[in-house]
């Protein structure tokens, strides 16, 4: 009984009309927790409520306050019939439950009906008084830290990073209950939402007690999924990295930002435990296997196919019984636990050894009805088998960790597409023994010069390589072995060193599938799906080697699968690392020598690519270093000597194992002369419009290459949906359909956000789905961040100054130039040219928009002295007596302000996990949100894109709330998990499900950190800042 | 391949100037991708002309949903749906405020009413401004009148409490709300040379001078209704003329100070009984509504057309109505001095800004 739950409500604003006799509305509002429900009075006549309750107290066991969110209803109070309800407001109270998170939540929510959306907003205070429990068997894990960041969150110290935890649990859906049949849509989809937050909860509940368990005090990395699995059930499943954070002393933190502040997160944390022995180095840069497992005992047999990222393909069964044996020696501590996973992306310099490639693993199953809720095991095998699939690939590359692990499901009807993908990976041993936190840090920079390339070096034994590849010296030391191309899921590391800069590549894919049922179904699929694994793999490195570059970081391939075809959809960022190998050109050649116009053709198409090539090279400033061939272990073998009408030169191996599909091995890259498909195939790759000059994109973290970030953000969501014309489409039409459907995406996402130039769009993130036969949604999250041009110019050559070459591609890299960054890129003080740009900003359109915008707001905020905006501590305090509709009648001489006193905090959000040109302060708990909307006037609502376009801002102003009542002021590591889009314009319906999550923080402007801590550095700070003009 | 769905949602809600403005003049959302394109938008960036479209009727639709917004300013500020900068807010309000000068002449002094909205066809066709613009721009007019109406304190400050407007703007809605209250005519042909800002700076004046609020302000509607009582009082200006002796006085007065110093001189002298009897007519007039609404009617004909078909430049008009005005304190026989000043001193001004071509 160790908790004491008190809520207040204070006010209502903006409420909808309910009474149309008075224009007003009679609300009083319902404090439900638990089984527990509490009244407030019923306040007459008023939009704009003032209930000023008392203290609503609820006493309950902590494993109800997690489980539980705080349920607040608005009704309207009816005399004669029955209340009407208004809407409500769900609050996860979770941030209280630790110690070091929020202490109060507190502001103005939106008041949300699942039919009718935001309705006005409610002012609620609500605080936790926790009793210590010493009860060792409890069920509950509060003050377990949960973090949807995938690296360590910036203010804490990772003392152990301890591995993966998994939970999943299962429920039938409200929406399939006999009962959905007589209730209304509302009430339905208020089950729902209900049901969903509290598995959740008790989802991060069970996570948090095997936490304890492994002695951990947070989760990093956190990622919370829900399949819809339609009449067979709900699954809400999440993983994570278990680790024990340290929460770093403020004194760094406060440093003037001169020096790094974000040191801290450069020393050392621990795998535990820890392993040692020295490691036999096993390699390969993309390893992928397609299984096939059905429920019910049936099951298909698809040959498993392991992707390399030279491009020569191998097979099989990896390993062989003599590898097997060979990693038996190797076995370390890490590998003996069941599965040595890391959802993290980005790691602290170090810790990450090598780098083998991508793991991937794909099962098809047969969903069945969840017959036991309480015993979710069919699932949770599932999901070992793949985990299992998983470590035995990371084995085969000679690795005995996987990082930037990822699961998620496609499910259409009873068929269930279950993805696993990380990168296998060897960690560093020696760096975890030596684990005393002073020592490290000298530690890291005697280690930093070998680890720099250290991560590219294979991990595997040359000689008995688990197949074939290419490998060179490396480019950098010169010592150790590198592939010619690397494939990965992680965050570029920070120490790793670039040339030039990155960009997003993406692979595309369609395959058209007959409509079957159940078993033949899965068969189908399943046997589509090594071909379209191959094909998206083709592309991406195809795409890879015409953009000059050798590696890609944040892979993620998504395949999704509908009533009558199956989707692929790859995107990663390409990157040029220094130390692999130059990659080789793309060679044509006929096949068919005898025809003369056709041999001018193809010689025709190889200039056009060996110019794209040489363009992109330009583009991307990619100009590595000439190095001479002898030094160069293995030459690259003479494209002439193939006759393959596309093909990456520096392939060396053909070797075909156990594989065997339709066009063979050894065609990996080979298109037939006389396919027109082939042609095309080779047209779409020179149709990919590189972004306009002065954009960038990429979908990891940060832009390679990129590091000088100014501080204007802009987070979005954008939506399509296509219908596709006709029904007897091929798989080239809709390949073509696909491509452009995205393409026209970026395209567009490049018109809107053109007033941010040069700028950066950071986790882009595409989701696809298959709503219905001819549907096809495309789902896309990211950030357009600005950042300095001229700057960067300065800063690149300091490194070549330097001759380090550092890819100072992390944000605390940027902030080795804080002076010039605080100068130029925030407005720190008032600039009189920045007050001309406020007075004429209605009439002067010569200034980008944006930045007269950033200029001018910052004018108002000085006026009003709102430091609060930029100091960080927003509180959506509202000024009533602004609000009140009869002056008294001494205004004549008031000087009327008009739109200066916005009362709304501005709540950032990002799916980085760090804010540009800002400090996070402090991390206040996970935002975990599920919304339905349903409409059934969509016509009324502006049509499809009416009725999404209101949901999604609706669902951001609902996040923002929430943030500013825990006192933040930004959503980092931000995700849209789930965007299920369903219609039904016949009957005037649509309903739409939407799942976000991200970690609420408060962040503080470097440039104010440097005016509270220092005087003079900031001195020079603001000499420098007013010569430099206020531009971007 | 048809889009079925097409949205773009910042975080931080994207408005774009130029389309707004296509907006806000009524433009449907083919005709303001057709303006768009010939702006050479496309050349300059690159992009196609779905682009275009797509971009468009995503504006479109976030200004379509920021609408019910700005009918009441304050709920922008405090909405939390749109996350929009304050100087963006100001830029929403500002621009959806704004009004056409040739719509605003058309209605100005109307009586904001249903049946005044069935002309706005006719309005719309006379002005080439789009009925969607016209429509806006009268509902906004009839908005904040019935917002503003009754309400105590400064119509200024109302205005611009309860619209946020800029001092600008909420005082031209000052002007447009007392217009159209006092339903003053001004769509006569004779009036037609006045632009709004004419009309805007004498409701100005009278505001501050002639309505309840300039002498309590603390009254209901003060600034919206003129001081009945003073236009009652005007009556006792008629002595001025009525009295042939005071006439003769006030002229000679009048003369002995201007002669050398006017270019008009002799049309002065032997127009001075003519102009006179009008001014002080139209005070004396001001107790029956109808005359109230006629005042611009009645100033320009009685004193704006004879200076002006005998060529008096502004100058001399200027040296002429101070004088006029001034040399009554020196009239012995007359006691209404303060109300002559509460009269004359804001018709001077008002003449002063009617008399030019």
């Amino acid at each position: 009984m160790p908790g004491k739950l008190k809520v207040k409500i204070v006010a209502g604003r903006h409420l909808p009309v309910m009474d149309r006799a008075s224009d007003l509305t009679d609300a009083f509002v319902e404090v439900k927790f638990g089984n527990t429900t509490f009244k407030t009075d019923v306040y007459l006549k008023s939009l704009n409520p003032q209930w000023n309750s008392e203290w609503f107290k609820f006493e309950v066991d902590d494993e109800d306050l997690q489980d539980e969110p705080l349920q607040i209803t608005v009704l309207d109070h009816d005399t004669y019939s029955a209340n009407d309800a208004i809407g409500k407001v769900y609050i996860d109270i979770d941030p209280l439950l630790y110690s070091e998170a929020a202490t109060v939540i507190s502001g103005w929510f939106p008041i949300y009906d699942t039919i009718h959306g935001i309705r006005g907003e409610i002012n609620v205070v609500v605080k936790v008084d926790l009793f210590n429990d010493l009860n060792r068997f409890r069920q509950s894990s509060c003050g377990v830290k949960f973090f949807c960041t995938t690296s360590i969150p910036k203010c804490y110290r990772a003392v152990i990073i301890h591995g993966f935890v998994e939970e999943l649990v299962v429920n039938e859906d409200p929406e399939y209950q006999w009962i959905d049949r007589i209730r209304t849509p509302r009430a339905s989809n208020e089950a729902r939402q209900r049901l969903i937050s509290l598995m959740s909860g008790e989802l991060q509940r069970k996570i948090g007690l095997k936490v304890l368990e492994m002695r951990g005090n947070a989760v990093v990395g956190y990622l919370q999924c829900f399949d819809l699995e339609g009449e067979s059930g709900l699954v809400v499943r999440a993983i994570g990295t278990a680790c024990t954070l340290d929460k770093l002393s403020s004194p760094a933190a406060f440093l003037p930002a001169c020096n790094s502040p974000s040191k801290e997160m450069k020393e050392s944390p621990l795998v535990h435990p820890p392993s040692h022995g020295c490691r036999s180095t096993h390699n390969s840069p993309i390893h992928t296997a397609t299984g096939s497992r059905l429920t019910q005992n049936f099951s298909v047999s698809v040959p498993t196919l392991i992707y390399t990222g030279m491009g020569s393909g191998s097979a099989g069964k990896e390993g062989g019984p003599f590898k097997a044996l060979l990693r038996q020696q190797t076995q370390s501590a890490l590998e003996q636990r069941e599965f040595p996973f890391f959802t993290l992306t980005a790691f602290p310099p170090g810790f990450l050894v090598h780098v083998g490639g991508v793991v991937s693993a794909r099962s098809v199953k047969l969903l069945d009805r969840i017959h036991n809720p309480d015993e979710p095991e069919t699932r949770d095998a599932w999901w070992a088998e793949i985990r299992q699939e998983i470590k035995s690939h990371a084995k085969a590359l000679g690795c005995h960790a996987v990082v930037g692990y990822s699961e998620s499901t496609s499910i259409c009807e009873e068929v269930c597409i279950l993805s696993a993908s990380g990168t296998a990976a060897v960690l560093n041993p020696r760096f975890l023994q030596d684990g005393t936190v002073e020592g490290c840090l000298e530690q890291r920079l005697e280690e930093n010069l070998p680890t720099r390339c250290g991560f590219c070096h294979i991990p595997y034994d040359e000689l008995n390589m688990p197949f074939p590849a290419h490998l060179t010296y490396c480019y950098n030391c010169r010592k150790q072995k590198v592939p010619d191309v690397l494939f990965t899921t992680i965050d570029l590391p920070t120490d790793a060193t670039v040339i030039g800069k990155g960009c997003l590549i993406q692979a595309r894919l369609c395959r058209l599938k007959k409509k079957a049922q159940a078993e033949a179904n899965a068969t189908a699929i399943s046997n589509l799906l090594p071909f379209m694994e191959y094909e998206v793999h083709t592309q991406l490195m195809n795409k890879l080697k015409l953009k000059g570059m050798n590696a890609l970081f944040g892979l993620r391939i998504q395949i999704t699968v509908g009533e009558n075809m199956l989707m692929g959809l790859a995107s990663a960022t390409g990157v040029y690392l220094a130390a692999l190998p130059t990659p080789g050109g793309i060679q044509i050649a006929g096949k068919t020598p005898n025809d003369g116009s056709y041999e001018q053709h193809i010689s025709h198409m190889q200039k056009k690519i060996n110019d794209t090539i040489a363009k992109n090279k330009e583009l991307y400033e990619i100009n590595p270093p000439e190095i001479s061939e002898e030094i160069i272990g293995s030459p690259i073998p003479e494209p002439r000597q193939r006759s393959r009408l596309l093909r990456s030169q520096s392939e060396s191996s053909d070797e075909v194992t156990e594989l065997d599909l339709s066009h063979g091995k050894k065609d990996a890259f080979v298109l037939e002369i006389d396919d027109t498909d082939a042609m095309e195939d080779v047209h779409s790759l020179l149709t990919d419009v590189p972004p306009p000059s002065g954009f960038y994109s990429c979908n990891t973290e940060i832009m390679p290459g990129i590091n000088n970030w100014t501080s204007e953000i802009q987070m979005f969501t954008s939506v399509r949906v296509i219908r596709l014309s006709s029904l007897n489409l091929t798989n080239q039409a809709l390949n073509k359909n696909f491509n452009d459907l995205c393409e026209n995406l970026l395209k567009s996402l490049y018109f809107k956000l053109r007033s941010m130039i040069p700028c950066c769009l950071c986790h882009v993130n595409f989701t696809v789905s298959l709503p219905e036969d001819e549907l096809i949604q495309v789902t896309v999250t990211a950030v357009a961040i600005t950042f300095d041009k001229n700057q960067a110019l300065q800063t690149t050559k300091t490194h070549v100054e330097k001759s380090l070459q550092r890819a100072s591609t992390d944000n605390e890299e940027l902030l080795q130039f804080p002076l010039e960054l605080c100068s130029d890129s925030l407005p720190s003080h008032p600039l009189p040219p920045a007050k001309e740009h406020l007075e004429s900003a209605s009439s002067n359109s010569g200034i980008p928009a944006a930045q007269r915008d950033r200029c001018s707001s910052w004018i108002e905020l000085i006026k009003l002295k709102a430091q609060t905006i930029r100091r960080g501590s927003i509180k959506t305090t509202v000024t009533v007596e602004k609000a009140s509709p009869v002056g008294d009648g001494n205004f004549r001489n008031r000087p009327a302000p008009p739109c200066a006193n916005s009362t709304v905090g501005v709540v950032k959000m990002t799916p980085l996990s760090f804010i540009p040109g800002a400090k996070i302060t402090k991390y206040l708990g996970i935002i975990n949100m599920f919304f339905i909307r349903e409409t059934t006037s969509l016509r009324e609502e502006g049509g499809v894109s009416g009725f999404l376009h209101a949901f999604i801002a609706e669902v951001f102003a609902m996040v923002r709330a929430h943030v500013a009542a825990l006192g933040g002021n930004a959503v980092v590591s931000y995700i849209m998990k789930q965007c299920v889009f369903m219609e039904n314009p016949n009957k005037n319906q649509a309903q739409c499900l939407i799942n976000v999550s991200g970690d609420a923080v408060v962040f503080v402007r470097e440039s104010d950190l440097e005016v509270v801590s220092t005087q003079q550095p900031t001195a020079n700070c603001q000499s420098s800042g007013t010569e430099g003009e206020v531009t971007t | 391949m048809t889009s079925e769905l097409d949205i773009f949602v910042g975080n931080t809600t994207l408005i774009d100037e130029d389309v707004y403005r296509l907006w806000l003049d009524g433009y449907s959302v083919t005709d303001a991708v057709a303006l768009r394109v010939r702006s050479g938008i496309l050349e300059q960036t690159g992009a196609t002309a779905a682009v275009l479209q797509s971009d468009t009727m995503d504006h479109y639709r976030t200004f379509h949903m920021l609408e019910r917004l700005l009918h009441a300013p304050p709920k922008l500020l405090h909405q939390l749906i749109f996350q929009i900068p304050p100087s963006r807010q100001a830029l929403l309000i500002e621009r959806y405020y704004a009004f056409d000068e040739a719509f605003v002449r058309e209605v100005l002094g109307k009586k904001l009413s249903k049946g005044t909205k069935k002309d706005l066809d006719d309005i719309s066709t006379k002005t080439g401004i789009t009925l969607k613009s016209c429509r806006r721009q009268f509902d906004n007019f009839k908005r904040v009148f019935k917002v503003v109406e009754e309400m105590r304190g400064s119509l200024v400050d109302n205005i611009q409490q309860h619209f946020l407007l800029s001092d600008r703007l909420a005082r031209d809605y000052a002007a447009i709300v007392f217009f159209a209250n006092n339903r003053f005519e001004t769509g006569k042909k004779k009036l037609q040379y006045l632009s709004f800002g004419d009309f805007a700076f004498c409701a100005e004046l009278m505001i501050q001078n002639w309505t309840l609020g300039a002498v309590d302000s603390q009254m209901d509607d003060m600034d919206m209704d003129l001081d009945k009582e003073f236009l009652q009082d005007l009556k006792e200006l008629k002595v001025l003329v009525a009295d042939k002796d005071l006439l003769d006085l006030h002229k000679s007065l009048v003369c002995t100070a201007l002669r050398g110093k006017l270019g008009v001189f002799s049309e002065m002298e032997a127009n001075f009984k003519n102009l006179s009897r009008g001014l002080v007519n139209v005070a004396a007039k001001l107790t029956h509504n109808k005359d109230v609404r006629d005042l611009f009617v009645d100033l320009v004909e009685k004193f704006v057309e004879p200076c002006r078909s005998d060529h008096w430049p502004l100058s001399d008009v200027r040296f002429f109505l101070s004088q006029y005005a001034a040399s009554v304190h020196s009239l012995d026989g007359f006691r209404h001095q303060t109300l002559w000043d509460r009269y004359m001193g804001t018709l001077r001004g008002c003449l002063l800004r009617l008399y030019h071509d």
